[in-house]
């Protein structure tokens, strides 16, 4: 049936067969401006974060003598409420501040995929039980969740990340499931089953290669999604604890001086936002070009 | 009759001419060429057909008669001019005043076109009054007159309803009636009756038929059925690629037609293979029950003969359960009662009780090779699993096996290393075909395997399973809704209505002489190369008091 | 008993509603039950007498079976009875009601306001950009608002904190000294155009109407602009998907002029779409009022949670994360019902 004319077809030019590589290097070549501003801004910080004590001045917690001491050559953005030295610790903080939301989004994404995708095929109780858990526990605002947990389990490290990693997985179980859903519904899969392939070969072979590129996109926006919200807590005094530097708390502890007209405790809010907007640029334009790699296959 | 009205019509003046006309549309980053250079002419009361095959640009060309480019396409070159003016360079208020009134268009899914928030009357005079053709009052008169002559059931309430409450026949001919609403010179039909069962199509072919007719309406009717645009064109224009291919008389363009791809799609229909008798059956279906979660009953009592190494058809329209009975034959919809037995040992209902050997001598077959094959699997890795799945072939010996099934489908050996999207819809089908031959199976279930391509593949895919047939001896259940496609391949033909089989037997017999009234019915609502065929069988039917009956 | 298809799926998310709420209430009831045991010691801390641990514990039911302590602490609940605070002291007591409530108008003040402004703001803005989609607006608008929702709520507060902030400081800067002087001059006089709108937000019940207004006016922009980014986007992609449906195609292609179009043929079928997106805003909001309290000081239901949570006061954290989660249920049955109400399908049954 021609139910709609396809638009392209009447140009029969001469197909050059493409590697993924070269498809990826054309996709490339085509990045607008803010996806290389966001390839770059990333590029950096997983620099930062990677050698932290190499680059920074002093230690993580060493402390001077005078506290919120203003811009000079020994410290180049002035010191913090302690006395210890803004630079140094915007340098950790990448570390930790990005090393927990990376882990945490890691953990999220191992759940929820494996949840979603394991519903979407199996249907049935199982999909009904994950699925109207999930309802629930989205049903409560996710950093009202985490403060409520947080405030019962004290806030350790570990139980930050912990907290977060469920309350996101939920997200993740929807997308997993949702785009599941659609590939498994595709005949391909059922000519697996009536092939009488097993299940792991099923995923593995015929789902995931097909919704490997919406998870990936997915991963970033989990992100920043993550980060923001481990920055709120920690700003708000129940996320990361001190000694370790941290941007979130970073901003509460020095905010004072914002008072003052004194820019400092902008700058680590500045550096979140900064990798938030770079993530999101880069997923944008991924989006975007995804369509379009499709298309050339 | 139509021949006599034909020769009434008010003719002369050209209505429309359109000229050296191009439209792009933009995909993959680019604009790529949809229509490049066509011309014709139409004149007042005439009925022009646009024939072509998916890519063609019929439908572009449809749209753009109107001054109208789709989202996503441009029209860049050429004129079309109405009644004495350019639709393309006058302004965009003027074009508005003459869409709807003088030129109107009646869309193949009538269920997406329409909008699902208003009232079909309200939706039907919405031009006319917006326009101010006509009062609220008049218009509304005049829709429930329209919707008379359109056969439309209870013309006087049906506008009241939403168009998710009246069936997709009666949809396609309010969608009518809102075109005629303001009496326009010109309709554009594009595949108005595509998405209709054949019985249904019959009656909204007549009615449209009518109403152009009795209102000296011109019309565009674009469509790929050849048989169906034989009965509703005065010319035919065919095209291919976005340029016009050749242009005559409906019945001159159906005798004698002057270009080679003409008579290629001409003999399309032809094709018919002779039936030959089977020693015995290779599958056996007795009395089965089937039903759906939810316990909404699609089979109930069905027994059905598959002959070995031949082709059983399975027709019926839709919603006649011959898909769910290829569920059940694969055990993916286990039946709730019945038996089935396969090489004279009874089959497991279940998929999951049936053995791997078992598994490889039934395979299946889809109607669409898009979502059949994984978009992100290699020509050589589908083939090449269920070669190392059932048969455990390895190294040379699967890439000697490899090669042989390209070799059976008529393919190079150079596609091995491309994905599906690399492929022609024909070509998708026949890697299919493969897969399901790598398995060396007894019986392959062919669900609509033809449905969604180009006639001429359509062709080359029923040639090449025909051999395949002959050469390998394997059993074809073909499920199908095409009659032609039935006299092509079939030995025997099995027709379902409502669940049920209506009647089985040779095909010659069930063809030429059917017993069940069902199946008469189904076979004539198809319809024939032939512009008279729809006049002769309204006539008959007439006369046996059917048609009112049918609706 | 036949119902009408609206009523009987209205009914069914009712019912639906009032299960998650149950729900929620469990777990947020079981937040109790997972305290550790010495939790009762290390609140009283050195005031931690045998007695007077053993009147906390029985204070908060510790000595009482689970599904007795939950149907007392609900029905409570329901007559509006949060329980005590752990901050009351002997002779002292304060209810959880009576801290919560007067924080509970200043947050729904807030978010009122913030809603008055960013809903019509954001639609408007997203409709006008899928209409004119592509064009520089369009353009403009999608970076602006992509780098908006990237930003975290803090870190727009204090911008704009620091901007009112800077029509004092500006002059005096090392930063503004080092400008030429006719740059410094107009970049101070663009500074002292913006009203001087207070940083920190001191109210009480006894503030004026409209003195709480002024004073709320930087939290409510932190929260608008990091709203407005959100529902705009979303707003543009509901739109744009509608106008690509066929019959949007009829509309234009029986003549009708673009107004007609968007306003009879488009709007009836994009309410369900709008309303869920301005619903998933307003549930965003309630998170974005946590931060933005804190920020400003403003008294409110988030600032008073996490001073609970800091505080480790576990029944105003219960009390606070009830209402908050109340109001997202609420929030999103409320855009369930509504785009129940204008579905076509469900309203002309077959």
């Amino acid at each position: 049936m021609t139910s709609a004319e396809p638009v392209i077809q009447t140009t029969r030019a001469p197909r050059v067969r493409r590697t993924r590589r070269s498809r990826i290097r054309i996709a490339l070549k085509k990045a607008p401006l803010s996806a290389w501003f966001g390839m770059g801004v990333i590029l950096c910080y997983a620099v930062v974060a990677l050698f932290a004590p190499l680059i920074a001045p002093y230690r993580e917690t060493q402390v001077f003598s005078e506290a919120f001491a203003p811009w000079s050559h020994e410290f180049a953005f002035g010191t913090d409420q302690l006395g210890r030295d803004m630079l140094t610790r915007l340098i950790y903080g990448a570390r930790n501040t990005i090393g927990i939301a990376f882990i945490t989004t890691i953990l999220s994404f191992a759940a929820g995929v494996t949840l979603g995708l394991l519903a979407a095929m199996y249907r049935g109780w199982l999909d009904q039980l994950l699925s109207r858990a999930v309802d629930v526990l989205m049903s409560i605002p996710s950093l009202i969740f985490a403060l409520m947990l947080l405030s019962i389990f004290g806030s350790s490290i570990t139980s930050l990340i912990l907290v977060i990693a469920l309350l996101d997985s939920t997200r993740v179980f929807r997308l997993a499931r949702a785009v599941g859903l659609n590939v498994v519904v595709m005949e391909y899969v059922e000519v697996a089953q009536l092939r009488g392939e097993g299940p792991a070969w099923i995923l593995r072979k015929e789902i995931l290669p097909n919704i490997l590129l919406p998870l990936i996109a997915e991963f970033g926006l989990r992100f920043c999604f993550v980060f923001l919200t481990i920055a709120a807590l920690s700003f708000l005094g129940v996320g990361i604890q001190p000694p370790s530097a941290d941007w979130g708390s970073m901003v509460r502890e020095n905010a004072t001086l914002i008072t003052y007209g004194d820019v400092t405790p902008l700058l680590p809010a500045g550096a979140i936002a900064l990798l938030t907007v770079a993530v999101n640029f880069v997923v944008d334009w991924f989006l975007h070009s995804t369509s379009g790699l499709r298309d050339e296959n | 009759m139509k021949t006599s009205s034909v020769i009434a019509r008010e003719r002369g003046t050209d209505l429309l001419t359109v000229r050296d006309l191009h439209v792009e549309g933009f995909s993959d980053e680019r604009w790529h060429p949809i229509v490049r250079g066509v011309d014709f002419s139409l004149k007042r009361g005439e009925v022009l057909g646009l024939i072509g095959e998916s890519g063609a640009g019929k439908s572009t060309i449809g749209l753009a008669a109107m001054g109208y480019a789709k989202p996503g396409c441009r029209i860049t070159r050429g004129s079309v001019l109405f009644d004495g003016v350019d639709l393309l360079s006058m302004s965009e208020a003027r074009r508005r005043r003459l869409r709807g009134s003088r030129i109107a268009y009646v869309a193949q899914s009538a269920a997406a076109w329409f909008n699902p928030a208003h009232r079909l009357l309200d939706q039907t005079v919405e031009t006319a009054v917006a326009h101010g053709i006509a009062s609220r009052g008049e218009a509304n008169r005049d829709a429930v007159e329209l919707y008379k002559r359109l056969q439309l059931p209870q013309p006087e309430t049906i506008g009241f309803r939403y168009p998710h409450q009246v069936s997709g026949g009666q949809l396609q001919r309010a969608m009518t009636a809102m075109a005629m609403a303001c009496r326009p010179d010109l309709i554009v039909f594009d595949e108005p009756t595509t998405a209709l069962d054949v019985t249904t199509q019959v009656e909204v072919l007549a009615s449209i038929r009518r109403v152009v007719e009795d209102f000296n309406t011109a019309a565009i009717y674009v469509t790929h059925d050849l048989a169906v645009v034989a009965q509703m064109a005065d010319r035919i224009m065919v095209l291919r690629h976005g340029q016009t291919v050749e242009e005559a008389g409906t019945r001159q363009m159906l005798t004698a037609p002057a270009q080679e791809y003409t008579r290629t799609l001409w003999a399309v229909r032809k094709l018919a293979k002779p039936e030959i008798e089977a020693r015995d059956h290779i599958l056996t279906i007795d009395n089965v029950t089937a039903a759906y979660a939810g316990g909404v009953k699609v089979l109930s009592d069905v027994s059905i003969r598959v002959p070995r190494g031949r082709t059983v058809a399975l027709v019926g329209e839709s919603g006649s359960g011959k898909s769910t009975l290829a569920r059940v034959v694969t055990g993916l919809l286990p039946a709730m009662s019945g038996s089935i037995s396969f090489d004279a040992q009874p089959l497991p209902l279940s998929l999951k009780q049936r053995s791997k050997d078992l598994l490889r001598r039934i395979q299946m077959i889809y109607q669409s090779p898009d979502s059949a094959l994984n978009p992100r699997q290699t020509v050589e890795e589908v083939i090449a699993r269920p070669l190392e799945f059932y048969l455990g072939l390895k190294g040379e010996q699967r890439d000697r096996r490899i090669g042989e099934l390209m070799h059976m489908i008529e393919m190079d050996e150079s596609f091995l290393d491309r994905l599906p999207g690399e492929l022609s819809g024909g070509q998708k089908q026949r890697i299919c075909i493969a897969r399901a031959l790598a398995a060396n199976p007894e019986l392959i279930i062919c669900d609509e395997v033809t449905s969604a391509l180009d006639q001429i593949v359509q062709e080359e895919i029923l040639k090449l399973l025909i051999r395949l047939q002959r050469e390998l001896g394997v059993s074809y259940i073909f499920i199908t809704h095409d009659i032609a496609t039935v006299r092509a391949i079939a030995d025997e033909v099995v027709v379902m209505h409502q669940g049920k089989v209506v009647e089985q037997g040779p095909k010659t017999e069930i063809l030429t002489s059917p017993h069940a009234a069902y199946t008469e019915l189904l076979l004539s609502s198809v319809p024939a190369m032939d512009p008279d065929w729809l006049t002769g069988l309204l006539a008959k039917r007439k006369r046996q008091g059917t048609l009112d009956a049918a609706g | 008993m036949r119902l009408n298809p609206v009523a009987k799926t209205v009914l069914q998310r009712l019912g639906l509603g009032l299960i998650t709420l149950f729900v929620v209430s469990i777990i947020i009831f079981s937040a109790i039950a997972m305290l550790p045991g010495d939790f009762a010691k290390a609140t009283l801390g050195q005031s931690a007498t045998p007695e007077t641990v053993a009147a906390l514990q029985h204070e908060i039911g510790l000595d009482r079976p689970p599904v007795e302590r939950y149907f007392s602490w609900i029905g409570k609940m329901a007559k509006g009875d949060f329980g005590s605070s752990f901050a009351s002291r002997t002779g002292y007591r304060r209810t959880v009601a009576e801290i919560i409530a007067p924080r509970l108008y200043n947050t729904m003040f807030l978010a009122v306001m913030t809603a008055l402004i960013a809903v019509p703001l954001a639609l408007g803005l997203g409709i006008v950009a899928a209409l004119y989609r592509n064009s520089w607006f369009d353009r403009v608008v999608n970076t602006v608002t992509l780098t908006t929702i990237s930003f975290p709520e803090f870190f727009v507060a204090y911008m704009l904190a620091f901007l009112i902030i800077s029509r004092d400081t500006f002059a005096g800067t090392e930063f503004a000294q080092s400008l030429p002087v006719w740059l410094a001059i107009s970049i101070n006089w663009t500074l002292n155009v913006v009203p001087k709108f207070p940083t920190l937000a001191n109210i009480n019940d006894q503030t004026p109407f409209w003195d709480h207004v002024w004073r709320a006016a930087l939290p409510s922009a932190t929260l608008t602009l990091v709203i407005v980014a959100h529902m705009m986007r979303m707003t543009r992609a509901a739109i744009l998907n509608m106008l690509s449906s066929p019959y949007i195609d009829m509309a234009r292609l029986k003549g009708m002029r673009p107004m007609v179009v968007v306003l009879r043929h488009a709007l009836p079928n994009a309410w369900a779409p709008i309303v869920t997106v301005v619903a998933f805003n307003l549930a965003y909001l309630i998170v974005g009022v946590v931060v933005v309290e804190v920020v400003f000081v403003y008294p409110g239901v988030g600032q008073l949670m996490v001073d609970a949570v800091r505080s480790r006061d576990v029944p105003v954290v219960q009390a606070c994360a009830l209402v908050f989660a109340a109001t997202y249920v609420l929030l999103n049955l409320i855009a369930d019902i509504i785009s129940i109400a204008t579905n076509p399908r469900l309203l002309h049954p077959r």
